[in-house]
């Protein structure tokens, strides 16, 4: 069986705007138990955050994603944390994971221009002293995003009325 | 033209789903409550089964009965869910969807002037399918006071001499009934005294809330007497795929065999592949799915309660049926009249039988998002309605 707060997890990380009387509701349990629950996993975080899924390129061409590997040299006792954490800094950086295979780090940028994104590469990642070399991938469309269709206007394939 | 034209089929009465859907396609922005079908895509496992199935050339006809794997695989998916053993060789056999399984199971059983009792409101196809085959429908209304479950009494005064079998569908469509263990206990020997046989088309089986659905065929004596109809369309979510089966004694299998295999040959071989891996590998699925439902449900179900609309709290499948008589209003000028004013569409009773009317079914096939928006509308047509 899953637990109550496996199933919150669940409806607020499609719907994050469910108020926790609809969770009440749709879970059969208290409010407080709702609230109690959402605040210890905002607490310990696990909820890190309410944000919204926005597809900037409908709306501004100054929207720029970049993937950028990064090769680093390790650091004595700490392994790659203190690098990661460095990086992470920067608020250009909007996700950064330590990864298997040839380089080390994958981290994506985003930024207004091609041009900004190049800057920061080479003036920030590139000149941090553990970094050995960077490779930067430029997004040219971005199709699916946290697990959503960002091209086609998600329509309801059904018939209006069925038996 | 019409007088060339067979006397059985002119006075059938078209669908009264059919007649709304014309009137609600037609209405620009509706947002509807009136899908019979899961709002889920079959899981991607199952089309990629298909999937591969077609593309290894696959596409050939299959055994009338169906694949021997594919019965294989719904033996067992039936012993792990009701413990009870068919033979996939001979007591069990793949049609096009349910629906193929309840016409040819009726036109097996049935000689001319033949009773055949069936429970009402209830899916829009037994009716004329009695019909077709010569039978004499003799609906059994049932009560929203007893939460449309089927009772003893109800039974008992249905049954006459004529009587052939009991049609029976829960978890229900269009009510959201089940039947539990001691409700259906309460009919076997009814059933057994009257020699009757009995089609009980579980559709839903997956789909029930809080307990696990119970099939009548697992009741002492009722295994020979039953056609066990089932599928994979709500279940799974695989409702364009065409695809169900019956279970049953080996006789009446062996039988409807017959039918099948001239009006059809068989079920459509890719989506048997597909079916397979529902059946191996989709419980998870079901699972996930059964809980979205579950999670809508107590949600409609609070809301209907918050706007005063008097429903039972449904255990199974994924529909509500709320009276709406204090309106005044025949079901089918309500729901007219709500897609008019308000663009929602929900489903008049009467579509479901006499006894639907006074009721309108709302599905909850939808996410919790568009369920909200359909109430805030329905909220602001009745009261209105209610102010008038």
């Amino acid at each position: 069986m899953e637990t109550v707060s496996m199933k919150i997890l669940k409806a607020l990380e499609t719907n994050s705007r469910l108020t926790n009387s609809d969770l009440a509701i749709m879970l059969d349990v208290s409010e407080d138990e709702i609230r109690s629950e959402i605040s210890r996993l905002e607490n310990d975080h696990i909820i890190c955050g309410y944000h919204t899924l926005i597809n900037w390129n409908t709306v501004s061409d100054e929207d720029v994603t970049a993937l950028v590997e990064l090769r680093v040299t390790p650091q004595g006792g700490d392994g790659y944390q203190k690098i990661a954490e460095k990086i992470k800094d920067f608020p250009q950086v909007v996700t950064l994971y330590l990864v298997s295979g040839a380089y080390d780090f994958l981290v994506t940028v985003k930024g207004r221009t091609l041009k900004e994104i190049s800057l920061f590469v080479s003036g920030k990642l590139a000149s941090l002293p553990e970094v050995q070399s960077t490779t930067t991938h430029f997004a040219l469309s971005k199709y699916k995003e946290l697990g959503v269709d960002l091209d086609v206007e998600k329509t309801d394939k059904r018939m209006v009325v069925t038996p | 033209m019409r007088e060339l034209l067979s006397q059985k089929v002119l006075q059938l009465k078209p669908s009264g789903i059919r007649k709304f859907f014309d009137v609600a396609n037609e209405v620009p922005g509706v947002i509807s409550l009136g899908v019979g079908e899961p709002d889920f895509d079959t899981p991607y496992h199952i089309r990629e089964a298909a999937v591969q199935a077609m593309q290894s050339g696959k596409t050939f006809y299959t055994a009338n009965h169906g694949l021997l794997e594919l019965r294989r695989e719904i033996c067992n998916y039936t012993y792990r869910k009701t413990g009870l053993k068919y033979d996939p060789e001979s007591q069990v056999m793949i049609t096009v969807g349910g629906s193929e399984a309840i016409d040819i199971a009726l036109r097996t059983i049935i000689n001319p002037g033949d009773e055949i009792l069936y429970i009402e409101p209830s899916f829009v196809s037994y009716l004329p399918c009695i019909i077709m085959a010569d039978g004499v429908p003799v609906p059994i209304e049932l009560k929203q006071e007893n939460r449309f479950r089927l009772t003893r009494e109800q039974l008992e005064q249905a049954v006459t001499p004529k009587s052939k079998a009991l049609f029976i569908s829960y978890p229900n469509n269009p009510t959201g009934a089940i039947m539990e263990r001691e409700d259906l206990e309460a009919l076997a020997d009814v059933i057994e005294r009257h020699n009757l046989l009995v089609i009980s088309d579980e559709i839903y089986s997956e789909l029930t809330y809080g307990q696990e659905h119970v099939s009548l065929a697992s009741l002492p004596g009722m295994k020979e007497r039953t056609i066990m109809i089932n599928g994979f369309s709500k279940n799974f979510a695989m409702t364009g795929w065409r695809l169900g089966y019956a279970l049953g004694n080996q006789e009446v299998i062996e039988q409807m065999i017959k039918v099948h295999q001239y009006v059809i040959m068989c079920a459509p071989t890719v989506s048997q592949y597909g079916a397979m891996e529902a059946m191996a590998n989709g419980e998870a699925d079901a699972a996930s799915m059964r809980e979205s439902y579950n999670q809508r449900r107590r949600y409609l179900h609070h809301e209907l309660e918050r706007l005063g609309l008097p429903c039972f709290q449904p255990e199974g499948a994924f529909y509500m049926f709320p009276d709406i008589r204090e309106f005044g209003m025949s079901s089918e000028d309500f729901a007219m009249d709500l897609l008019n004013q308000e663009k929602v569409a929900v489903v008049p009773g009467s579509a479901f039988g006499e006894s639907g009317e006074g009721f309108v079914r709302i599905s909850y096939a939808y996410s919790i998002a568009e369920l909200k928006e359909a109430l805030a509308r329905i909220e602001r047509y009745i009261q209105k309605k209610r102010s008038e």
